[in-house]
C-alpha cells in the first residue's frame, strides 16, 4: 500500500471534492425548479400540456446520462461544423470558449436529467395527497394558484420527499461521470493521478470512500429533514405508539 | 436507416453495439439476481455474520457512483491481484480481465445489491402463516423455500427486478470507458470517424430508449402472466 500519493495531493482531492459538491448543488436546484414545471404540465389534462412533458421525461428517463452528456457536449459541435458562419460569429464575440468549456454542458446535462426523475417523483406525491384535502380547499373557495401554493406542492413535497432524496444522492453519484468530458471533479482528478502515479487500488479505494461518506450524509441531512416535516404526523412525547412515517432507503 | 439518413456506413457497426449491449444486460442480470437472492438469504439469516457481511455490500455498493466501482474492478482489483500475485510467486505476473467478463461481474454486483433489497422485500411479503403451515406438516427449508417461498416471492419481486433491469442496462453505457464495444463505444468511433457525433450519439440514445420500450412492454407481459392466478379486488 502506498499511500504518499493520497497524502501528497490532499488539495487536489479537496478541490475535486467542492466541484463534485458544487455540480451536485446547481443542477440539483436547478432540477428542482424545471421538475416542478413539468410535472405540473404533466398532469395537466389540457394535451400540449402533459404530451410534451411525458416526451421529455420518457426521453431522459430511457437513455443514459452518459449518452445525454456526449449528445450535449460533442454533439453540438456537428451543428457549428454544417454552420462555420455561425461558428466564426461566436468566435467574434468571444463566446466560442465558453461553447468548448465542458462545465456548462455538465450543468446543463446534469439538471435536465435529474428533472425528468424529479418531475416523476412530485407527480408521485400530487397523486398521493388524500382527494379530501383538494376538496376542502375548494370547498373554501380557493383559487387554484392559491390551492397550489398553501396545499398542493406543500402536502406533495412531504410526500415525496423520500423518492427525492434517493434522487438527490443518485444526482451525486451521476456527477462522477462529468469526468469522462474532462471536468476536474473528484473522479476526474482520480483519474488524472492514476495515470500518473498507477497507484490505481489505492486511489480509487479512497475516492471510493468519500463518494460513500458524502452519500451517506446527505441521506441523513434529508431524514433530519424528513423528521422536521412529520411533526403533525408524531405521536406527542410520551406515548408509546410508533408514527407511520415513510423513512428514506436507497433504492433505484 | 441507411435510407433517410447517411451514416456512412456505419449503420452495422450501431446494430453490432446493440447486440453487446444486450449480451452483457443480460449476463449481468444473470449475475445481479444471483447476488440478490444470496444477499436477501445473508440479510434475512439468523446468523450475525452473515447479516453483517449482506448490509456491508448493499451499504457500500449503493453509497459509491458506478463509474467509480467499475474503475476500481477494472483497474484497481487487476492491479491488486498483480501485486498480491507477484509477491506469492516472486516473479512478474501480469493479469488482463477482458472488459466484457469485467463489466458483467462489477455491473452484475452493483445492481445485485439493489436486487437484494427487493428480493428482501418479496420474502418478507410472503405471509408468515403459510410459511409456518409448511413447517407444520414438515416441510423441509429447502422444500419450503422450493414450494412456498420461491413461487410467490417471484410474483413480489418480478416489479422491482423490471426496474432494476431498466437501470442495468443503461448501465451497460458505462462500460465504454473501459472500451467495450457496446452501443455507446461503437456510437462513439462512428461519431469520431466521420464527425457526426450529434447524428450517431442521438441514435445510440433512440436505440437505448428502444430496449427501454420492448424491455417494459415485456415487463407487463411477464407480470400478467405471474399474476395470473391472483383475483382482484
Amino acid at each position: 500500500m502506498d499511500t504518499s500519493v493520497i497524502t501528497n495531493n490532499i488539495d487536489r482531492f479537496v478541490s475535486g471534492t467542492l466541484l463534485t459538491l458544487q455540480l451536485t448543488a446547481v443542477s440539483v436546484l436547478l432540477g428542482l425548479c424545471l421538475a416542478l414545471l413539468l410535472a405540473l404540465a404533466r398532469i395537466s389534462p389540457r394535451r400540449f400540456l402533459w404530451m410534451p412533458a411525458y416526451a421529455y421525461i420518457f426521453y431522459f428517463r430511457g437513455t443514459p446520462l452518459l449518452v445525454q452528456i456526449f449528445l450535449f457536449y460533442y454533439g453540438i459541435g456537428q451543428y457549428f461544423a454544417d454552420h462555420p458562419d455561425i461558428r466564426a460569429y461566436l468566435q467574434d464575440l468571444g463566446l466560442w470558449t465558453y461553447l468548448r468549456n465542458p462545465y456548462p454542458f455538465a450543468l446543463l446535462t446534469l439538471s435536465l436529467n435529474t428533472a425528468a426523475y424529479g418531475a416523476e417523483i412530485i407527480r408521485g406525491g400530487i397523486l398521493g395527497i388524500p382527494h379530501g384535502e383538494i376538496e376542502a380547499a375548494r370547498a373554501y373557495g380557493m383559487s387554484r394558484l392559491l390551492m397550489l401554493r398553501r396545499i398542493i406542492l406543500p402536502r406533495a413535497f412531504r410526500i415525496a420527499l423520500p423518492a427525492y432524496t434517493n434522487d438527490v444522492v443518485f444526482t451525486f453519484q451521476a456527477t462522477s461521470l462529468v469526468s469522462i468530458i474532462t471536468l476536474m471533479d473528484l473522479t476526474g482528478i482520480a483519474r488524472v493521478l492514476i495515470s500518473r502515479s498507477f497507484a490505481a487500488f489505492e486511489i480509487w479505494i479512497f475516492v471510493g470512500a468519500i463518494y460513500c461518506a458524502i452519500s451517506y450524509a446527505i441521506l441523513y441531512g434529508f431524514q433530519l429533514l424528513e423528521f422536521r416535516w412529520s411533526g403533525h404526523l408524531r405521536d406527542r412525547p410520551g406515548t408509546a405508539a410508533k408514527p407511520a412515517v415513510a423513512t428514506t432507503v436507497l433504492v433505484r | 436507416m441507411e435510407g433517410f439518413i447517411d451514416l456512412k456506413g456505419y449503420g452495422w457497426t450501431l446494430w453490432a453495439g446493440v447486440a453487446i449491449t444486450i449480451e452483457v444486460g443480460i449476463c449481468a442480470a444473470i449475475v445481479a439476481v444471483i447476488m440478490g437472492l444470496l444477499g436477501a438469504w445473508g440479510k434475512l439469516s439468523k446468523s450475525p455474520v452473515a447479516r453483517t457481511i449482506a448490509n456491508t455490500y448493499t451499504v457500500i455498493v449503493r453509497g459509491v457512483p458506478e463509474l467509480v466501482l467499475i474503475l476500481l474492478c477494472y483497474y484497481g482489483l487487476t492491479i491488486l491481484l498483480q501485486r498480491v500475485l507477484s509477491l506469492i510467486s516472486g516473479e512478474d505476473v501480469r493479469i488482463d480481465i477482458n472488459p466484457f467478463s469485467a463489466g458483467v461481474i462489477t455491473i452484475g454486483i452493483i445492481y445485485g445489491a439493489f436486487a437484494t433489497e427487493v428480493f428482501r422485500g418479496a420474502f418478507l411479503a410472503v405471509p408468515k402463516g403459510q410459511i409456518e403451515a409448511a413447517r407444520a406438516i414438515g416441510m423441509s427449508r429447502i422444500l419450503i423455500f422450493r414450494r412456498v417461498l420461491m413461487p410467490q416471492a417471484w410474483r413480489f419481486a418480478l416489479p422491482g427486478l423490471g426496474n432494476v433491469w431498466l437501470v442495468l442496462t443503461k448501465a451497460t453505457s458505462l462500460m465504454s470507458v473501459i472500451q467495450l464495444s457496446e452501443l455507446l463505444r461503437n456510437a462513439d468511433v462512428a461519431a469520431r470517424a466521420v464527425h457526426m457525433p450529434f447524428t450517431f450519439y442521438f441514435l445510440a440514445s433512440l436505440f437505448y430508449l428502444g430496449i427501454t420500450i420492448l424491455s417494459m412492454l415485456g415487463q407487463q407481459r411477464v407480470e400478467a402472466w405471474a399474476n395470473r392466478g391472483v383475483r382482484r379486488a
